[in-house]
């Protein structure tokens, strides 16, 4: 509507317009919008951040190349957001606080300013385009000091005294001649490639396709850095804004094609292309150095061995979650429940392969004892029949008890089911009639008042 | 002219027999595991337990935990390439590594995969078989139908590595392409003369299925710390022992 302008008051608005629609702002809804614009800008550039109330900001260094220059890079930026139905304004410059004048007090929608022009370029601009309190900018105004240009001749040390330090800071800023430091929404990934499809694509072939376009450039590029991808993420931009994205992870860093395409081979189905896909990013999130020895190229055929079960590894964990393999180690503690702890499938075992020989211990442990209904003659005896799970179990021959006492120095040894206090039990082995042998214990030390409690824990062979 | 002829034939078949070898997983040079209990090494026609291919063994016991069957199953993988990892892929996680590591199994070359059904199990049991870095592939399945049977011993050729299907249940038993079938439950112990308690643990493993050979079931002495069962002399003599190579006497369903 002509004439109306943020920052005017509704009613001055209403005087011009009385038909306007009035609705209230929603700050937090606008800047949650602006977030996720943010993130639909990654294909521009890996490193991108919302920016005050109504900017993004990208850091393009080394992007523009993908986009034919940087013109092309903000004129496709303005252009694509436009058919986003997002009016857009774009400035490239040496400079956070140039891009910024220029992409708000610019002459055009998307213009870029070229290495070193960033003083010429802001001559014209007025002062309000360096980012300053509105009360300065009055100020200034009040001065006579209209034009960025007009603030050039004047010693920084007057400026400050005149109008306090932000205009000189800023000025700096914005001519490069003080630092700024950004910070990015994500951490700036270190490799990426990126496909731009003339056509939307929208069949899975087509999208395998880009796919592996996609790692083989990125893989090419890993091998002349001598790294390997830890953490690949695909980002699939789609016609109505939408993005899709999948993750793979390897336990080892990794850069042969043919292993990263069959993990990711194995989630592209997640991929929805609803109208097509126009854009496919490939970021390397997270990359370790990776030498050709590494890679078992030396013929040592252990070392190849290792890559060949971590490849086996990736494809599992990528389908199942890494956290369902694991690898047992043996750890010295008397209670049964810790008696193993669990590292990551790669991991590099520091235990000995056994601690105690002597000690018999099932092949099979219930994750948590189970309460049975025991039949012992004296307190100290194992018992003559038990009944679990329905089911009674004569006792023919049993071995025992070995006394497993709490490791009271442990505050949270929760011995299984029974009361929180950490308490002794004594373990029986047993064989029933048919000559299946248990593992049963009596909880906590005999006492004459209480029944005594019996669990199931485990399972010989 | 007739002598040409007849080298010609015996070399076609010869070739034959190289072919229908190999066709069925087993060329010159396939390794073998030999059990080391003569009785048991006599009856499989590998003269022990052909490797890169696939078995079965069911858990005959009483109940879904029971020890017998997996501690056999311990026992073989103990001595299987000693070097390389062991996948286990099951669902419930009650594997107790100190248990293994009595029959000489290094807890320490178990890569254990909790899967949340049978169908990844079986996914992921044909995944670890094509993979040259492991010795065995170990998955807790209940049903194995024919065509998954099918896969898992086409993977395991393809790869050498050796594929074993536990059955933690006795299973009604489809047409499977593994290349034996086992069932293995505990009998009741032999008292240690002089000795109260519990005695020699026992097992009566039978031979359900064996490509090439023929069903058989012995009572055997339980795994050893090096992962081998014995039919001891004591236990030759018992009235179990005639069912050696008789052929019919235990049918496949048990």
């Amino acid at each position: 509507m002509e004439g109306i302008a943020p920052g005017m008051g509704v009613a001055d608005a209403r005087a011009l317009d009385p038909t306007l629609l009035v609705e209230e702002a929603d700050f937090i809804a606008d800047a949650a919008a602006l977030t996720k614009l943010a993130t639909w800008c990654d294909r521009f550039s890996p490193w991108v951040t919302p920016c005050g109330a109504d900017g993004i900001l990208l850091d393009v260094t080394g992007c523009a190349h993908l986009f034919g220059d940087e013109a092309g890079l903000a004129r496709q930026a303005v252009t694509r957001l436009a058919r986003q139905g997002i009016e857009a304004r774009a400035a490239i410059a040496d400079t956070l606080g140039a891009a910024w004048a220029l992409s708000r007090f610019g002459r055009s929608a998307a213009l870029t300013v070229p290495r070193g022009g960033v003083r010429q370029a802001l001559t014209d601009l007025p002062v309000a385009a360096l980012r300053l309190e509105p009360e300065i900018v009055a100020l200034l105004e009040r001065l006579g000091l209209q034009r960025i240009g007009e603030l050039y001749p004047l010693p920084r040390a007057a400026l400050a005294a005149r109008c306090g330090d932000s205009v000189a800071t800023r000025l700096d800023q914005a001519l490069g001649l003080a630092a700024e430091p950004l910070s990015p929404q994500s951490p700036k990934p270190l490799l990426w490639s990126r496909r731009s499809c003339p056509e939307p694509i929208a069949t899975a072939e087509a999208i395998a396709a880009a796919l592996r376009e996609l790692l083989q450039q990125l893989t090419r590029r890993l091998g002349e850095d001598g790294l390997g991808a830890r953490r690949l993420s695909l980002a699939a931009y789609r016609i109505d804004g939408r993005i899709e994205r999948i993750v793979i992870g390897t336990a080892f860093p990794s850069r042969d094609t043919r292993h990263l395409w069959r993990l990711f081979e194995e989630k592209l189905e997640q991929i929805d292309p609803g109208l097509g896909i126009e854009d496919m990013v490939l970021t390397a999130e997270s990359v370790e150095n990776l030498t050709a020895a590494q890679l078992g190229l030396d013929g040592d055929a252990a070392r190849s061995n290792s890559t060949d079960l971590a490849a086996l590894i990736d494809r599992l964990a990528n389908r199942l979650g890494m956290r369902a393999l694991a690898r047992p180690v043996l750890r010295e503690s008397h209670i049964p429940e810790r008696a193993v702890r669990f590292i990551a499938p790669l991991a590099e075992p520091q235990t000995p392969a056994r601690w105690n020989a002597a000690q018999l211990r099932p092949i099979r442990l219930l994750p948590r004892p189970e309460p049975i209904e025991a039949t012992a003659p004296i307190p100290d005896d194992p018992p003559l029949l038990f009944r679990w799970r329905q089911r009674a179990h004569r006792v023919r021959f049993a071995d025992g008890p070995e006394r497993i006492a709490a490791e009271w120095w442990r505050q949270d040894s929760k011995t299984g089911s029974g009361p929180s206090a950490p308490e002794s039990r004594d373990y029986y082995r047993v064989e029933d009639e048919e000559g299946q042998r248990f593992w049963l214990y009596r909880a906590g030390l005999y006492c004459p008042d209480s029944v005594p409690r019996w669990f199931l824990h485990g399972f010989f062979g | 002219m007739g002598e040409a002829a007849e080298t010609v034939r015996q070399a076609r078949l010869a070739d034959l027999r190289r072919y229908l070898a190999e066709a069925e997983g087993f060329g010159e040079e396939a390794a073998v595991l030999p059990f080391g209990t003569p009785a048991i090494d006599e009856a499989l026609p590998w003269q022990g337990l052909p490797l890169a291919s696939l078995h079965e063994i069911e858990n005959a016991g009483a109940t879904d935990e029971d020890g017998a069957a997996v501690m056999f199953l311990a026992g073989i993988l103990a001595r299987l390439a000693p070097a390389r990892p062991v996948l286990w892929c099951l669902q419930r996680p009650d594997l107790h590594a100190p248990g293994l590591a009595l029959v000489g199994l290094d807890a320490r070359r178990l890569v254990l995969l909790r899967a949340p059904n049978e169908r990844e199990i079986l996914w992921a049991m044909e995944e670890g078989l094509r993979s040259r870095a492991l010795a065995a592939v170990v998955g807790e399945v209940e049903a194995l139908s024919t065509p998954a049977s099918r896969r898992l011993q086409l993977a395991a050729e393809s790869a050498g590595v050796t594929g074993f299907v536990l059955h933690r249940s006795a299973t009604h038993a489809v047409a499977s392409a593994a290349v034996t079938r086992w069932r293995v439950a505990a009998l009741p112990s032999v008292p240690l003369t002089g000795e109260p308690g519990i005695g020699q643990p026992r097992w009566r493993v039978e031979l359900l299925r064996c490509r090439g050979g023929m069903p058989a079931a012995w009572d055997v002495e339980a795994c050893d710390a090096a992962g081998h069962v014995a039919v001891s002399a004591a236990l030759a003599n018992r009235p179990a022992l005639q069912h050696i190579g008789t052929r019919g006497q235990i049918s496949a369903a048990g």
